[in-house]
């Protein structure tokens, strides 16, 4: 091997923990960049929404499921967070946490029986889920705060410094959402992670391999309600004020577009998808009157031409040209 | 080593196997054969555990099998095959047949997200085995293609690749040469007995009869879901039985 | 303690809705039988049956008759324009896809609807004077009945075409072997084409009937439709008779839910309901088991 040889094996083996590295530096530096409280607050929206994004994408793309009820976990998780702190004076990484183990504990109840739904109840049973969530936020005045919403929700503090401006959260939310990122490489490399992206392809045949199908869905539908709740009480503790319109169904839709967008079954998808989605709005500030067409214009284009979305859909049109072209030079 | 006892299956109503009862011993080679319909693959399926069957007990190494679970059967070392191929079309060569060691895999969801040094050396040890089953079907130089765009010839020889991995000691074959050409026929049996010198037991559908009659010691025959005939390829060829369910279905189609 | 009398307005407005969220249901159960999918786009369809109404009137001046009529056709177009456009150029097999698509094709047909009709409420006229019915001491407005009426004429023109016209038989012949369907030379694409005819108008007549008594908005169609969806779930989706069934149950009981216990949570009791039948029978109250 030549020592550019070595580079380069070296390069390809550690690829992905070279590119985390590498968005971990551009985000470190990018708030000494861009000093705008505007630009930070958008980009800080990102972060929290990819954590729960990379969560519906494993149970959208790996386990093969469809849920247009994931803003509910969202939701649950923003209300938890800030009625124990509200009202317990709890510390809110505590609240937090409490509030995920709760969201994991409802969500696997809710599981052994959803899951056995298929397709389309499963669809609607999500969908049904998210509406009575919302609901009981707008009419149960008395905790709630129904329309109005929850404020002065506490911020959350790290080693004694509140974080509580868009440069202190933009390091707190992109260090969670990196770690959560990292996970997610992970589990999608791994062992499991193939196991899972065959329960995804064919049933029968993951079973008949030694894979438990219906186990890897409650885990996988767990861990994704586990980290929209998490997701959901940063956004509680970020704004600080909280109200129902951030979790209805509509919401829900939005994240399965991120997801969708990005790419099923891709962890790097769902970064480019929650960044799309979420930056769109600020591009087609001109066109205001265009931008629910515009929007669904995006996600229809998308998936007629790559339905495996644009990471996953653009990486097995690239792989296929290459190998077909390696096929072609043999022949 | 695999006894099926009584077993039987309906389908709203209608008998798929009524009473079917035969043995595999323990490094040999069964043919299961019979017409179209006979249940030949509902047979297969009981054993494997897609089905579940009405009635009988199918015994594996001692241990009753029949009510377990589809996914606590590759744990005994009972391995399948499908008639019309069961691969994950999205994943690469090599990731399907990573998926056949999935018995040896690690299944703890912490350390999978932790990804340890341990558990990465487990997966490298893993993926050396994937890439040496590979290599003995000839199939090292597509391991990172997808099989979507592999040929029919290949994609039967990943899943015998996906099916033999994890060193089962029973293997159910459905079907494996059917859609095959000649070359590829004898391809396949060539690994079969090869396998079977390696003394793997083995039940094998096919309805390709010069491959059934070069490969197996012992033949049954099912027709119209019940056992009608057993014995070495020899008996069974001069079967008047079997000539009769064979033949009498040719004179109808002819 | 509730009377006779509020217990028949009660039963009046749940059997209302309910004709609504029948109607709804069968055009998600049209559009599923041919192409296996849930189509979103149905709500949208629903809201897009009011607006034409509310334009056939009051743009171009037209008399009731014909503004509805008009409507229910202009819906049917949308439907077809749908399929069309939206979902045809997709070759995606994957029903997970083709779903989220009809998820994006929802997104823009509210967009469209927001540019030109606007954000605003608006109000439309009934079909006939508002003066209301006393039936045994319960007020009944006429619309209700209109409502009644043209669902059941709806329902029976449906039924009628599935069984006994030769585009019934083929889009029958589509529902339960596409394949042999293609072999004998039903055209699959017109055949879609036409269940998202049928779906629009459907959903546009429920839009058309229901928006005099709800109001008018570009995204009034979205809690109605998913109720209709809801309905086709209850009913084991894609039955007609269960649609049907799953919407006037639903209807009912989302207005006893209201009268009983409380409005503001009745599609919290509505939709928990819905969530405890799957549970318990995951194929619908009157689906058929596993095959």
């Amino acid at each position: 091997m030549t020592p550019r040889d070595k580079i380069f094996y070296f390069l390809t083996i550690h690829r992905t923990g070279l590119s985390v590295c590498l968005l971990a530096v551009v985000l470190l530096a990018y708030p000494t960049l861009v000093a705008n409280p505007y630009l930070l607050g958008i980009s800080n929206l990102i972060a929290v929404y990819l954590i729960a994004v990379i969560g519906l994408n494993l149970f959208i793309g790996y386990a093969g499921q469809i849920s247009l009820g994931h803003a509910a976990y969202l939701g649950l998780g923003a209300y938890g967070s800030a009625l124990l702190t509200i009202h317990t004076g709890l510390n809110p990484w505590l609240a937090m946490a409490l509030t995920a183990l709760a969201v994991g504990l409802t969500s696997f109840l809710v599981a052994i029986p959803t899951l056995r739904l298929s397709g389309h109840y499963l669809a609607m049973a999500t969908l049904g889920f998210n509406i009575v969530c919302y609901t009981i936020m707008m009419q149960w005045n008395q905790v709630t705060g129904g329309p109005s919403g929850l404020a002065g929700i506490p911020p959350l503090s790290v080693a004694g410094l509140p974080i509580d401006d868009e440069m202190r959260f933009h390091y707190l939310a992109w260090t969670l959402a990196i770690i959560v990122l990292t996970l997610g490489l992970n589990l999608a490399r791994s062992s499991l992670g193939l196991a899972l992206a065959a329960v995804a392809q064919n049933e029968t045949a993951a079973a008949s391999l030694g894979i438990q199908v219906v186990r890897a869905k409650i885990r996988i539908f767990v861990l994704s309600a586990v980290l929209a709740s998490l997701a959901g009480s940063l956004f509680a503790h970020c704004y600080t004020f909280i109200n129902p319109d951030s979790f209805t169904i509509f919401n829900s839709i939005e994240l399965v577009t991120m997801v969708v967008i990005g790419g099923l079954g891709s962890i790097w998808g769902s970064l480019l998808g929650a960044s799309l989605i979420i930056l769109l709005p600020e591009f087609l500030h001109f066109f205001e009157t265009f931008r629910d067409i515009i929007h669904g214009l995006i996600v229809v284009t998308v998936l007629i031409l790559l339905p495996q979305g644009l990471v996953s859909g653009l990486k097995d049109l690239l792989r296929v040209r290459s190998l077909m072209s390696k096929k072609n030079a043999q022949n | 080593m695999l006894k099926i006892d009584g077993i039987s299956k309906h389908f709203g109503g209608l008998p798929a196997l009524e009473e079917v009862s035969f043995n595999c011993r323990e490094g040999m080679t069964t043919a299961l054969i019979g017409p179209n319909g006979a249940g030949k693959s509902t047979l297969i399926n009981c054993i494997a555990g897609s089905l579940f069957p009405d009635a009988g007990v199918i015994h594996f190494q001692n241990q009753r099998i029949d009510g377990l679970p589809p996914h606590q059967r590759p744990y005994l070392g009972i391995s399948r095959t499908f008639q019309n191929l069961a691969l994950f079309p999205r994943l690469t060569v090599l990731e399907n047949v990573l998926t056949g060691l999935t018995p040896e895999a690690e299944q703890s969801f912490v350390k999978s997200l932790l990804r340890l040094p341990a558990t990465r050396h487990r997966e490298r040890l893993l993926r050396l085995k994937a890439m040496a089953m590979l290599d003995n079907f000839g199939l090292t130089d597509k391991a990172r293609w997808p099989v979507s765009i592999l040929s029919y010839g290949d994609r039967k020889r990943v899943e015998m690749a996906r099916a033999l991995v994890s060193g089962p000691r029973l293997l159910l074959l459905d079907e494996p040469v059917a859609g095959l050409n000649s070359a590829e026929t004898a391809r396949i049996g060539a690994e079969i007995r090869r396998l079977h010198g390696a003394g793997l037991t083995i039940l094998l559908v096919e309805h390709d009869m010069d491959l059934v009659m070069s490969v197996s010691d012992h033949i049954v025959v099912l027709d119209g879901g019940r056992l009608i005939a057993s014995g070495a390829p020899e008996e069974i060829r001069t079967n008047p039985r079997v000539i009769e369910a064979y033949l009498g279905r040719m004179s109808v189609t002819a | 303690m509730p009377t006779l009398t509020d217990f028949l307005q009660f039963l009046f407005a749940g059997l209302t809705n309910g004709a609504i969220y029948a109607l709804i249901a069968l055009g998600f159960c049209v559009v599923h039988n041919t192409m296996g999918i849930v189509n979103f786009t149905q709500v949208d369809l629903v809201s897009l049956g009011g607006m034409f109404l509310y334009s056939a009137l009051f743009l171009f001046g037209l008399p009731m008759p014909l503004a509805l009529a008009g409507a229910v056709a202009a819906a049917a177009l949308s439907g077809m324009a749908v399929e069309r456009f939206g979902i045809r150029p997709s070759r995606s097999g994957n029903h997970l896809v083709l779903i989220f698509l009809t998820i994006g094709l929802s997104v823009i047909l509210r967009g469209i609807m927001k540019l030109v009709w606007g954000k605003n409420r608006m109000a439309v006229p009934p079909l006939t004077a508002d003066e209301p019915i006393r039936l045994f001491g319960a007020t009944l407005l006429p619309q209700i009945l209109w409502i009644f009426l043209l669902t059941t004429a709806a329902v029976i023109l449906l039924i009628w075409i599935f069984r006994h016209t030769t585009l019934g038989l083929c889009m029958r012949g589509v529902a339960s072997n596409p394949a042999a369907a293609a072999v004998v030379g039903i055209d699959a694409g017109r055949i879609r084409m036409v269940s998202f005819a049928i779906a629009g108008a459907m959903g546009g007549l429920a839009g058309a009937l229901v928006t005099p008594i709800t109001t008018l908005s570009y995204d009034v169609g979205v809690l109605l439709g998913l109720k209709g969806f809801a309905a086709a779930i209850l009913g084991g989706f894609g039955s007609f008779g269960g649609a049907i069934a799953g919407g006037l149950l639903l209807g009912l009981l989302e207005s006893l839910a209201a009268a009983g216990l409380s409005s503001a949570y009745k599609d919290v009791i509505a939709f928990g309901l819905l969530l405890l039948v799957l549970f318990i029978r995951p194929q619908g109250l009157f689906g058929a088991g596993k095959r």
